[in-house]
């Protein structure tokens, strides 16, 4: 069936008999009859008699949708369950399939990032439900580039865990790689706060699955820590939805974003309450102090692989509260006006300061690159704390190369493990093949640290440029942390690179074309950041001042017959 | 009755935190239960709280909120999975350290 006559048949079976068409004398009033919570409510219903004007609306099938936007939440959920089906003890299919799916994903990501940049917002309307009562993805110029890094950071993560042998090691990497690219996709796109939720639930127990692969006594115990963190902010997330269903009816973002500003006085405490549950919900997925405790301890001990790929997760962290703050709860709603403003700031400059000296004390490598992760989490969330089209643009651009950085770093230290007898940075071991690691650990030390020549130098002038105007407390913070971390880098290289033993190096692991190939594919990318910084910057300052003029997102929702 | 439903979430979500801050699994696993059973009745009540009440508009003068009734099945859904993965992690975890502990020691710390 074509996607043209998909549209036409739903549209046909709910066109003519609306569900709610047979009860014209519902009554319109604003009460409800029943008992009162006890906390007022502003929207009684109002969701319920907009329905009543279904007749009225303009059917979302009137412009054709493009089916394409949900191909990044179906195509991993169908390749997964193709593989648990089909090859469920074939891992030469998987790899097939997985690698197929992700090159699928990546012609996707591109297509879509190329329709957001032509041609603005569009919705995705499931079922052909109109937006406020049905689930919405809206792809915009942030969820598409934000797709795109996932699938370009997919394609050698995948290609690592083929070379390197890493999806032998235990069953159903590839299908839990699939669903968490789903969780990841779908959380990008969605347009719906519940939507979000469910996103984020789908992520974490793919992630659930991949933490522990491998298994392992310290891994099992690390991540009972890491499901147990999580669960504990999935149900602040459902109070935070609860409270904002409660006050406004509804839990569709850009209906939130209209509807909020003509909250009633009395409503905004609740409010309030529910959107600092919800930011602090996305501090823990974005690792910002102090919430960040479980992330070292997870990351590193988690399987290399798994690392470099949930370096894009604590991302979703950092895109939902951009999202959140720029459309739901803009700086200038007065109900919430100062919480991110006054709380942002000062807790994305501690993250760093303690990324920063957490690489000075990380005893192994992957905490290394956990703490690491840390302190780039703090440089995004900086520049996000400005609210500003430019610092939104300079945190964008960091986020971009810290994905890259962060995921090589992760990699590296998975390549550094099969070529020493441990990964203790304080007791020497000679390391195999150590020209090759260690040339590929100074470009990512270069490129997280923040030195020229590399992506990170430019996304850190960014930011500094931005908060020119608070230079003596920005610059200073930003500085001093990417001293610390050049120099708890360099440590950690001299340590395991040149203060190597004077033992024979241990015998070479057999040749991993495809895992060398995928660090490099990496480098790659933060090498191709670096020379094309112009129209990526460009571009991304485009994308930032939408943000900050968020009524296409709202208009591309359709909700014009809504009251 | 809007009292009494809300000192039962406070309790159980009083209870949950309690639990969830000891020291050995199998009670931060009855915590983090307790929670979720905190948040599934609040989330049911954020749809107002309505006696006898069927949630279908028309059949009958009052009607109650279907919506918070979808949201909490979905939640009751994905907690009772969370729960089930969770068990299963602590049971593996206490099958090879030969104990419950949730803290990681020290020498633990490293990736084998």
């Amino acid at each position: 069936m074509t996607a043209s006559t998909l549209t036409a048949t739903t549209r046909n079976r709910r066109d003519p008999a609306d569900a709610f068409h047979f009860c014209p004398d519902f009554p319109a009033g604003g009460e409800r009859p029943g008992s009162r919570a006890p906390f007022t409510r502003s929207a009684e219903t109002r969701g319920l008699r907009a329905s009543l004007q279904f007749e009225n609306r303009p059917q979302s099938g009137g412009r054709r949708m493009s089916h394409w936007i949900i191909a990044p939440v179906v195509l991993p959920a169908l390749a997964a369950a193709l593989m648990v089906i089909a090859f469920r003890a074939r891992l030469a299919a998987q790899r097939l399939v997985s690698l197929a799916a992700i090159l699928a994903l990546n012609g996707i990501a591109l297509a879509l990032l190329a329709a957001a940049t032509t041609g603005g917002p569009q919705a995705y309307f499931l079922g052909d439900w109109p937006a406020p009562f049905g689930i919405v993805l809206v792809l915009d110029r942030l969820s598409a580039l934000m797709l795109a890094l996932l699938a370009g950071l997919a394609l050698p993560v995948v290609l690592y865990a083929i070379g390197s042998g890493w999806d032998r090691k235990g069953a159903h990497f590839h299908p839990l790689l699939m669903f968490l690219l789903m969780g990841i996709g779908g959380a990008f796109l969605t347009g719906d706060a519940f939507n979000l939720f469910v996103f984020f639930e789908v992520l974490l127990i793919a992630s659930y699955g991949l933490m522990v692969h491998g298994g392992g006594e310290a891994r099992t115990r690390a991540g009972l820590q890491y499901v147990a963190f999580n669960l504990m902010g999935s149900a602040l997330f459902l109070f935070a939805l609860g409270l904002i269903y409660a006050t406004t009816g509804t839990l569709n973002m850009a209906d939130l974003a209209q509807k909020l500003p003509a909250l009633p006085e009395g409503d905004a405490a609740l409010l309030r309450s529910a959107a600092v549950m919800l930011f602090l919900v996305f501090a823990i997925k974005g690792a910002l102090v102090p919430l960040q405790f479980w992330l070292p301890g997870t990351y590193a001990n988690a399987p290399g692989v798994v690392a470099a790929l949930f370096a894009i997760m604590t991302k979703v962290g950092a895109y939902a509260t951009l999202r959140f703050s720029t459309l739901v709860f803009p700086p200038d709603l007065p109900a919430t006006a100062l919480i991110l403003p006054t709380l942002l700031l000062p807790a994305a400059l501690v993250t760093l300061a303690l990324g920063a000296v957490g690489t000075l004390g990380a005893r192994t490598l992957p905490r290394l690159a956990a703490f690491a992760g840390i302190a780039s989490m703090g440089t995004v969330f900086l520049g996000l704390a400005q609210f500003t089209p430019t610092a939104t643009t300079a945190a964008l651009y960091y986020l971009l190369h810290s994905t890259l950085a962060t995921a090589l770093l992760f990699l590296l230290s998975d390549l550094v493990s099969r070529r020493r007898a441990h990964l203790h940075l304080d007791r020497p071991a000679p390391v195999a093949q150590s020209g090759l690691t260690a040339a590929v650990f100074l470009a990512a030390a270069i490129a997280l640290a923040g030195l020229p020549p590399l992506s990170g130098f430019i996304g850190k002038l960014l930011i500094l440029d931005a908060w020119r105007d608070q230079a003596a407390l920005i610059w200073p913070a930003v500085l001093i942390s990417s001293f610390v971390m050049v120099l708890g880098l360099s440590r950690a290289g001299s340590l395991v690179f040149w203060k190597a033993s004077d033992q024979p190096p241990p015998p070479a692991p057999a040749p991993e074309p495809l895992a060398i190939a995928a660090t490099f594919a990496l480098l790659a990318g933060l090498v191709a950041l670096t020379v094309l910084a112009g129209p990526v910057t460009g571009w991304l300052s485009t994308t930032a001042e939408s943000l900050f003029a968020p009524q296409a997102y709202i208009d591309a929702n359709r909700l014009e017959a809504a009251p | 009755m809007e009292a009494l439903l809300a000192t039962i979430i406070g309790v159980l979500a009083a209870v949950g935190i309690y639990l969830m801050l000891r020291l050995r699994t199998f009670p931060v696993i009855l915590g983090l239960t307790f929670l979720s059973y905190a948040v599934n009745l609040f989330l049911f009540a954020s749809g107002r709280l309505a006696l006898n009440a069927a949630p279908i508009i028309g059949t009958a003068e009052r009607y109650t909120d279907p919506l918070p009734q979808a949201l909490v099945l979905t939640a009751i859904v994905i907690s009772f999975g969370m729960t089930a993965v969770i068990m299963i992690m602590a049971v593996g975890g206490y099958l090879q350290a030969g104990h419950d502990r949730v803290d990681l020691d020290r020498d633990d710390e490293e990736p084998t």
